[in-house]
């Protein structure tokens, strides 16, 4: 599985000193500005389009691919686990947490605000909380995150969003009718 | 009663389900928590049960906690259920993939375990193996969502069904202290959609923090779909003190309380502990909304019935077995 453990980190990021798991980044961008280029990213035609193109020509998808991998590992120290929660967490990568928690933080930040795991860096979850409020966004904090799809590793999360594929990935209020299991293209595990 | 195991099942607690009953009758209901023994011995686990037996309406068994090897929390809570104590199976996302946390848990129901407690675990850094893979395959939150699916839908995260689908009551923790404070209630909530029951909280010594906490969840309305039960637990010594306010990630020791232990002779420790754990108990039955204790006391076990006792909160009622033991097993 391609996980990444070695991205350029911007910012005065400690070094690195433990290679077994991710370590938390803030990302190198305000919030309000990112909030403000997600509409470039929106999907339309073009981009769906253009989605449709990439998947079908591998060596086209590889550079594309690559180069979102170098945007958002300089922005986010993403780790392209290709289904992009930065949305919904005020633009702080939850799979930088040590715990891969997509749901928001543990219960080990210490008071000052720092990793139970990495303790000379800031939890990722509190700079998510702490940017989502500032933009009025903190809502998007309480939305359930489902599982992801590890199979997803290493490919495009923009191509997957153009092509709609992650519109599953969260939902809002209750979780016992709205239910945690991946659509799967697979008919035959539905009983 | 290592027999009750290995033979033909477990002797029934005197009545299971009672934590779900407990929490539904509104009275102020008292759990603790066991830690399994680092080794093969399972009489380990049954004296702590003896000593807790009509104390508690049930007694958690923590999965490896700290990341520590230990008895498994499935094999601690046949063994708890089998001297007549009801468990709580903690179970953590750190070593068990999807496939493994969702069959423990069927394992679980199947064998009559009727509570358990779902949570993302400590990270094995700080473990006994700290080389070891850390799994979060998925994390806590979607855990309680998922074990919620596979009873109340009948169906697992592949979308195939469980029949008959178990009849756990799910649980949840929560930290009250830990940075964003002001989220952990809305954070709690989420638990809740997901299907969460009950909530046990990281030690309570930071009265209004856990009181501010508490106005949120009313807010929320929380308490009125999630049973929060407060963990507590008595301060024995000033190195256990130094460890939980400066090694355990989570805790908040405020330092009126570190005053107070200080300023006792070194062998009145113990008790000025003892007495302020009492005196939180008393205080939190006065909070509204709060549903119980969880009396954490790591090793002291047998000093839980004291607490309890000074603290108002003795004997579990409708407990035929209480202080006779006549609801264990040979």
């Amino acid at each position: 599985m391609p996980t990444r453990h070695h991205l350029d980190r911007v910012g005065a990021a400690p070094e690195r000193r433990h290679a077994g798991w991710p370590t938390p980044v803030t990302p190198s961008l305000s919030a309000r500005t990112l909030y403000k280029l997600h509409h470039l990213l929106e999907p339309n035609p073009v981009y769906r389009r253009l989605a449709a193109w990439l998947e079908r020509s591998p060596a086209a998808n590889r550079m594309f691919t690559a180069a979102e991998e170098r945007v958002k590992g300089a922005t986010f120290g993403c780790r392209m686990c290709g289904q992009c929660a930065l949305p919904a967490t005020g633009y702080a990568c939850p799979m930088t947490c040590p715990k891969q928690l997509r749901n928001g933080p543990c219960g080990g930040v210490s008071p000052t605000g720092m990793c139970e795991v990495e303790p000379d860096v800031r939890c990722v979850w509190l700079v998510a909380f702490e940017r989502a409020e500032t933009e009025g966004r903190a809502e998007d904090l309480s939305l359930l995150q489902r599982p992801i799809d590890h199979r997803q590793w290493g490919q495009s999360s923009w191509v997957n969003y153009w092509q709609g594929r992650d519109e599953g990935m969260w939902v809002s209020g209750d979780g016992r009718r709205q239910l945690p299991i991946i659509q799967r293209d697979d008919p035959g595990v539905s009983s | 009663m290592t027999a009750g195991v290995a033979g033909n099942g477990h002797r029934p607690v005197s009545s299971p389900g009672r934590l779900r009953r407990a929490l539904a009758s509104g009275r102020f209901v008292v759990t603790a928590e066991i830690g399994p023994p680092r080794g093969a011995d399972p009489a380990a686990i049954a004296r702590k049960a003896d000593l807790l037996r009509g104390w508690v309406d049930a007694a958690n068994v923590t999965d490896n906690q700290s990341a520590h090897v230990r008895l498994s929390s499935f094999a601690g809570s046949l063994l708890v259920l089998s001297a007549g104590v009801e468990p709580v199976m903690q179970l953590t996302c750190r070593d068990r993939n999807r496939i493994a946390l969702q069959s423990d848990l069927i394992s679980a129901a199947a064998l009559g375990i009727p509570n358990i407690l779902l949570l993302t675990g400590d990270h094995p850094r700080f473990g006994d193996h700290p080389e070891a893979k850390a799994v979060f395959d998925i994390d806590g939150v979607q855990l309680v969502w998922t074990a919620a699916t596979m009873r109340d839908q009948g169906r697992l995260l592949s979308g195939r069904r469980v029949d008959p689908a178990p009849h756990w009551l799910i649980g949840t923790v929560e930290n009250p202290f830990s940075p964003p404070i002001s989220f952990r209630a809305r954070r709690l909530a989420k638990k809740v959609a997901a299907g969460a029951e009950f909530v046990q909280t990281q030690f309570v010594f930071d009265l209004p923090i856990f009181e501010r906490f508490m106005a949120e969840v009313r807010d929320l309305g929380i308490h009125h779909r999630c049973g929060v039960i407060a963990g507590v637990g008595p301060v024995r010594s000033l190195r256990a003190l130094e460890y939980i306010a400066t090694k355990v990630p989570g805790i908040h020791v405020p330092d009126a309380m570190i005053r107070r232990l200080r300023g006792v002779p070194a062998d009145r420790v113990a008790d000025e502990g003892m007495q302020i754990c009492v005196e939180i108990i008393e205080r939190l039955t006065e909070i509204s909304g709060v549903a119980g204790a969880h009396v954490m006391a790591f090793g002291h076990e047998r000093g839980i019935p004291e607490i309890l006792e000074r603290a108002g909160v003795g004997p579990r009622p409708d407990h035929a077995a209480a202080h006779e033991g006549s609801g264990r097993a040979g």
